[in-house]
């Protein structure tokens, strides 16, 4: 009960911020339609669509990490997220109520994502709606690297650091705009060593069609999904209990 | 009468700094208690250990027999808080506010819904219902916070300076509603208007650097200090010992 009043709420206040929604939903689409009007006069396999877009779906939701960080680290400037500490909400009704809806909010932008792809061709098959599925452990650490940020950060640190590293990171070292073989050496190195780059690699593979293929790269997801919700958890009962 | 808050040798240090010093005293069930103290005397931290938001350094108090190092789950079942600092949800409509915090206090929706009818009449939220909170002016939006502290019809309430903002006509809501509330509710409140602090309080409690300084009704305090007016009184607890 509890719970959902306050995913409820953190629905309207993130739904209510027209530049916001604008930006997580228009930006990924623009990409995707850019980068495939593109491929369609100079052809690379890399932005051909079922290539393309299992990479913009999971840069698209780098924007949900923005979206917590901005909305916890904004409850705890304006004092209302003490007010609440004063109420009989628990720690499980907080981390829930925040994470949920933007979880929904992950899959309803990886659906539009791939209702744009097919729009721009791409065939409706059984590996789309694997690929589709493989977005949730993805979004886990999204929104929990939101959570995070949120619950240590200013207002300012958080939507700076979660807004702009993070679209980045993700976008640059997930080898959705370019092939990380290319580059290879270090850049490589790391890039395989954080979870961008296999979230979009198991989707790839996934589209393939190329089921085995999701493997390790599923691993890799999962492992970063668990460690990062679980500090996401235990950061925030910290601070619940902070002084 | 019961007792309704019972606080025993309360500290809070930050650091070497103790803010709350050794504080001893119990407040009966439907009394109206007033915290008094100059800017940084130790209220609002007082409030923050009572409310369970901050941890006592040394000492314990209870609430209803419930205290707030070991259950703090349980204090906060029959607590509601109006903080210093306006906490609304920006974003939401005014109603909305008032409904979202009493879905959280355990209200279902009828009741939250009738509930909030109730504190829009009573606090005269009528023209701005609709509105998000974000775009009220900084007294209305006052008025929104202590509402959303009232919504829960709490055993307990802390008002931590809940007139500061309002104008004389919201001020005069407020103490009306205060006098109505202190039948069936324990308050604790914190103000800088000392003739309100005065004219609402059943006893008052005046701090200093963390220290309790006096404790007593306002005559008995004007009369401890021997002055005429509970201004000069408060005057005298707040300076004593210093040179003026
Ligand atoms: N988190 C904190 N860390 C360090 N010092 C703190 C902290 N919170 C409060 N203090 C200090 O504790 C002292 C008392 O602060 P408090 O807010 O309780 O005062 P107050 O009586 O409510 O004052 P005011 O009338 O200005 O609201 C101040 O000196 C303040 O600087
Ligand atoms: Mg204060």
């Amino acid at each position: 009960m509890r719970i959902l009043l306050f995913a409820n709420r953190t629905t309207k206040e993130i739904v209510r911020d027209p530049i916001a929604i604008l930006f997580g939903l228009g930006f990924p689409i623009v990409l995707l339609l850019l980068l495939s009007a593109i491929n369609k006069s100079i052809p690379v396999d890399l932005f051909h669509i079922t290539e393309l877009t299992p990479g913009i779906a999971v840069f698209g939701l780098s924007f949900m990490a923005l979206f917590a960080a901005q909305v916890i680290s904004k409850d705890r400037e304006s004092s209302f997220l003490t007010r609440l500490f004063t109420t009989p909400m628990t720690s499980k009704d907080f981390i829930i109520g925040y994470s949920l809806p933007l979880l929904v909010m992950s899959i309803v932008q990886g659906i539009i994502c791939y209702v744009i792809a097919i729009l721009l061709g791409l065939s409706i098959s059984t590996p789309m709606f694997i690929a589709l599925a493989l977005l949730i452990p993805p979004a886990f650490i999204f929104v929990s690297l939101g959570l995070i940020c949120g619950t240590l950060l200013s207002e300012k640190a958080a939507t700076g650091l979660s807004g702009a590293l993070l679209t980045n990171l993700s976008a640059w070292l997930s080898g959705i705009w370019f092939d990380l073989d290319l580059v290879g050496g270090p850049f490589k190195t790391i890039a395989y060593a954080l979870p961008f780059v296999h979230a979009v690699d198991m989707g790839k593979a996934a589209m393939s069609g190329q089921y085995s293929d999701i493997f390790p790269h599923l691993w890799w997801v999962l492992g970063y999904a668990v460690v990062l919700t679980v500090l996401a958890i235990v950061l925030f009962k910290m601070k619940m209990k902070a002084d | 009468m019961t007792t309704a808050i019972a606080i025993n040798a309360l500290t809070k240090k930050y650091g070497t700094k103790t803010v709350v010093d050794n504080i001893s005293f119990t407040i009966k069930e439907g009394e109206l208690f007033g915290l008094l103290g100059v800017n940084g005397a130790g209220k609002t931290t007082l409030i923050k250990m009572l409310s369970g938001l901050t941890m006592p350094t040394t000492g314990d108090a209870t609430l209803l027999g419930k205290s707030v190092t070991q259950s703090p789950e349980q204090v906060r079942q029959v607590i509601a808080v109006s903080p210093q600092e306006t906490a609304i949800a920006s974003n939401l409509t005014v109603r909305e506010n008032l409904e979202l915090l009493a879905g959280i206090q355990g209200f279902n929706k009828e009741e939250g819904k009738r509930k909030a009818d109730e504190m829009i009449s009573q606090f005269s939220l009528q023209p701005f219902e609709k509105q998000r909170a974000k775009t009220l002016s900084g007294g209305w939006q006052r008025k929104l916070s202590i509402a959303i502290a009232l919504i829960s019809e709490p055993q307990i309430l802390f008002l931590d300076e809940p007139t500061l903002g309002l104008d004389i006509l919201g001020r005069r809501e407020l103490w009306a509603q205060i006098e109505k509330l202190k039948e069936k509710t324990t308050i604790i409140l914190t103000t800088h208007y000392l003739e309100e602090a005065e004219e609402l309080s059943d006893r008052i409690c005046i701090m200093k650097n963390g220290q309790m300084k006096a404790l007593g009704t306002a005559q008995e305090l004007i009369k401890t200090s021997k002055k005429t007016s509970f201004e000069d009184a408060f005057v005298h607890f707040v300076t004593e010992g210093d040179v003026q």
